[in-house]
C-alpha cells in the first residue's frame, strides 16, 4: 500500500522530524489562510468594507505584518499573576491544537497517527484546551480573565456533550471509531443502493450534522457563543493580560482549532479526503487527499465564520438551556433513530 | 431561569441571507455581464482614505475657521466653550474716526485667538453664539499633527480655513429668514 511512499527507509527520529514539520504546516497554514480568506475578507465584505489592502497585493500579507508586530512587542507578566502558569497556559491551548490535528487523516498514507480510537481521541484532547484557557484565566490575576476562564469550563458542559453524542450517531452508522475507516465507510457506502457519490454522511446525519456544528461553534468560541472573550462585556476574557508573542499563541490557537475542527467535521461528515469515484488505496490520493480535505476544511469554516458574522452573542444560560433543552435531546433522539435503523437495514 | 423561547428559526436564517447578500453585493457590485467580476473596491461603502480623499458633505463639522476682521475680541465663544479650548487676547486700539472730523474711535485688535483641538469636542457652540460673524464650521479635516500639542492651531491657521468654508444653503421656500452671508 504504502511502497512508493516509503521506499525510504527512515528511523524513528527522522520520521518524527518529518511529521513534527508535517503537524506545524497542517496547522498553521489552514489558520492563516482562515484568518486572510475569512476573518480578513469575507468578514469585511459583509460589512460592506474592504479589509486590510495596503500589505502586499489586497493586504495579503497583513497577517505576517501582524505577526511580526505581536513578536517584537513585549511579554508583560502582572505583577501578581502566578508566573509559571500564566506563562504556560498558551502553550497548553496550542498544543492541544497541534494534537488535535495529528488524529486527521489527509490520505490513505498521509496522516501523522492512525488511531483505532481516532475521534475519541480528538475529542478527549481537544477538551484539554479549556484547561488551557481556565489556567490562563486563574493565573492572570484579573478579574476580568477569571470570569473569561469560569465562563470557558461553563460553556464546556453545554457544547461538549451535544458534540460527543452527535460524534455517536456517526460512529454508530460507519462502525468504527477510526478515522480513515469513518472516510472509508462514507466512501463504499450507498444511498438506497445507489453508490454513485458514496454515501457522506452529511446526508443520513444531517440532524447530527448541525448539533456539530452549533456545538463546534461553541468550542471555538466564535461569536454567538464568544462569551469567554466577550471584548464587550470582559475586555477580552481570558486573554485580557497577555500580550505579544503569547497572545499570539491564543490567536493561532483559536484559528487553527477552528481548521482542526473543520477537519474534523468534513471528515466526519463530508467524505474527509476521499472524492467521489477515485480509488482509496491509489497513491496519487496522498498528493490529491490534502487538496480535497483543504477545500472541505473551507466549505465548514465558511458556515461557522459566516454564521460567527451574522449572530450577536448568546448569554451564558442561554447557550446551558440551547445545549441541555434542544441539542442534548436531540442528538439522543439522532442517536435512538440511527441504531433502530442501522439494526433495521 | 426564565425559559428559553422557542428558537426563531426564519429570522435566523433571514440574518444570515442578510450578511451574505451583502457580501455579495460588495464582491459583484456590477450588474449585467460583468456581474461575475468581482470588484470589491467598487461594491465597498468605504473609501480607502489615503489614496482617495473622502469628500465630506457641505455642512460637515470638520474644523472651525476664524475670519480675523470680524472679531472683536468680546470673549462669548471662549466663555461659551464647554472645555475652555479657545485662548484669546487682545488690546485696544484708537481707530481713525469713520467721518471726517468725527472723534477718533476705540477698537478692540485680536491678538491671539487659538483653538486647542486636542481639547475640542465639536460642539460648534463658540459658532453658534458668535454674534458678528467671527467663526464658522468648514469641512475640512486633514490637519492631524504628530504632536499633542502642535494641535493648537492660531488665528493664522483658522483664518486660512475660511476659504474651505462653503456658502450656506438657501432656506427652504417661503422662509422669512433671509439666508446668511460667508464674508469673503
Amino acid at each position: 500500500m504504502s511502497s512508493l511512499v516509503l521506499a525510504v527507509e527512515l528511523a524513528w527520529w527522522q520520521q518524527t522530524v518529518l511529521r513534527t514539520i508535517g503537524v506545524l504546516a497542517a496547522v498553521l497554514l489552514p489558520a492563516g489562510t482562515l484568518v486572510y480568506v475569512f476573518l480578513f475578507k469575507m468578514m469585511s465584505f459583509m460589512q460592506s468594507r474592504l479589509g486590510p489592502m495596503e500589505a502586499g497585493p489586497y493586504g495579503s500579507m497583513q497577517l505576517l505584518a501582524e505577526v511580526g508586530k505581536w513578536i517584537q512587542k513585549e511579554d508583560i507578566i502582572p505583577w501578581r499573576a502566578d508566573r509559571k502558569l500564566f506563562a504556560m497556559a498558551p502553550y497548553i491551548v496550542v498544543m492541544t491544537v497541534f494534537l488535535t490535528y495529528v488524529g486527521v487523516p489527509f490520505g490513505p498514507d498521509a496522516w501523522f497517527a492512525d488511531l483505532d480510537v481516532g475521534i475519541f481521541y480528538i475529542l478527549a484532547v481537544s477538551s484539554i484546551s479549556v484547561l488551557g484557557i481556565l489556567i490562563a484565566g486563574w493565573s492572570s490575576a484579573n478579574k476580568y480573565s477569571l470570569l473569561g476562564g469560569l465562563r470557558a469550563a461553563g460553556q464546556l458542559i453545554a457544547y461538549e456533550l451535544p458534540m460527543v453524542l452527535a460524534v455517536v450517531g456517526v460512529v454508530i452508522q460507519a462502525g468504527t471509531l477510526n478515522l480513515q475507516g469513518i472516510v472509508a465507510a462514507q466512501h463504499e457506502g450507498a444511498i438506497f443502493g445507489w453508490d454513485g457519490i458514496g454515501n457522506p454522511f452529511i446526508l443520513t446525519q444531517f440532524v447530527g450534522f448541525l448539533i456539530f456544528l452549533v456545538a463546534l461553534q461553541a468550542e471555538l468560541t466564535q461569536t454567538p457563543f464568544d462569551m469567554p472573550v466577550a471584548e464587550s462585556e470582559l475586555v477580552s476574557g481570558y486573554m485580557t493580560e497577555y500580550s505579544g508573542m503569547r497572545f499570539l499563541l491564543f490567536f493561532i490557537a483559536e484559528f487553527a482549532s477552528a481548521g482542526a475542527f473543520a477537519a474534523v467535521a468534513a471528515t466526519l461528515f463530508l467524505g474527509g479526503w476521499a472524492l467521489p469515484g477515485v480509488d482509496l488505496d491509489a497513491d496519487y490520493m496522498n498528493v490529491l487527499g490534502p487538496i480535497v480535505l483543504l477545500a472541505k476544511i473551507m466549505l465548514v469554516a465558511f458556515l461557522v465564520f459566516w454564521v460567527r458574522f451574522t449572530y450577536p452573542r448568546f448569554r451564558e444560560d442561554q447557550l446551558q438551556q440551547l445545549a441541555w433543552k434542544v441539542l442534548i435531546p436531540l442528538s439522543l433522539v439522532n442517536i435512538l433513530a440511527t441504531m433502530a435503523l442501522k439494526v433495521a437495514y | 431561569m426564565a425559559r428559553l423561547p422557542a428558537p426563531k428559526v426564519p429570522g435566523l436564517v433571514k440574518g444570515l441571507g442578510v450578511t451574505l447578500k451583502t457580501m455579495g453585493r460588495t464582491m459583484f457590485p456590477a450588474r449585467g455581464i460583468k456581474t461575475l467580476i468581482p470588484a470589491p473596491s467598487k461594491g465597498a461603502a468605504t473609501v480607502q482614505y489615503p489614496h482617495e480623499k473622502e469628500v465630506p458633505t457641505p455642512r460637515a463639522r470638520g474644523v472651525i475657521a476664524l475670519k480675523e476682521d470680524n472679531c472683536t475680541v468680546c470673549m462669548l465663544c471662549a466663555r461659551s466653550c464647554p472645555d475652555w479650548c479657545i485662548y484669546i487676547e487682545g488690546h485696544k486700539e484708537t481707530a481713525p474716526p469713520r467721518r471726517p472730523g468725527g472723534k477718533p474711535r476705540t477698537v478692540n485688535k485680536l491678538d491671539r485667538f487659538d483653538i486647542d483641538y486636542a481639547l475640542c469636542m465639536y460642539c460648534g457652540i463658540c459658532v453658534e453664539v458668535c454674534p458678528f460673524d467671527a467663526l464658522f464650521w468648514s469641512p475640512e479635516y486633514e490637519y492631524s499633527e504628530l504632536r499633542l500639542a502642535d494641535l493648537l492651531h492660531d488665528k493664522e491657521r483658522l483664518g486660512e480655513w475660511m476659504e474651505t468654508v462653503p456658502d450656506f444653503e438657501p432656506y427652504e421656500a417661503g422662509s422669512e429668514q433671509k439666508v446668511r452671508k460667508v464674508p469673503r
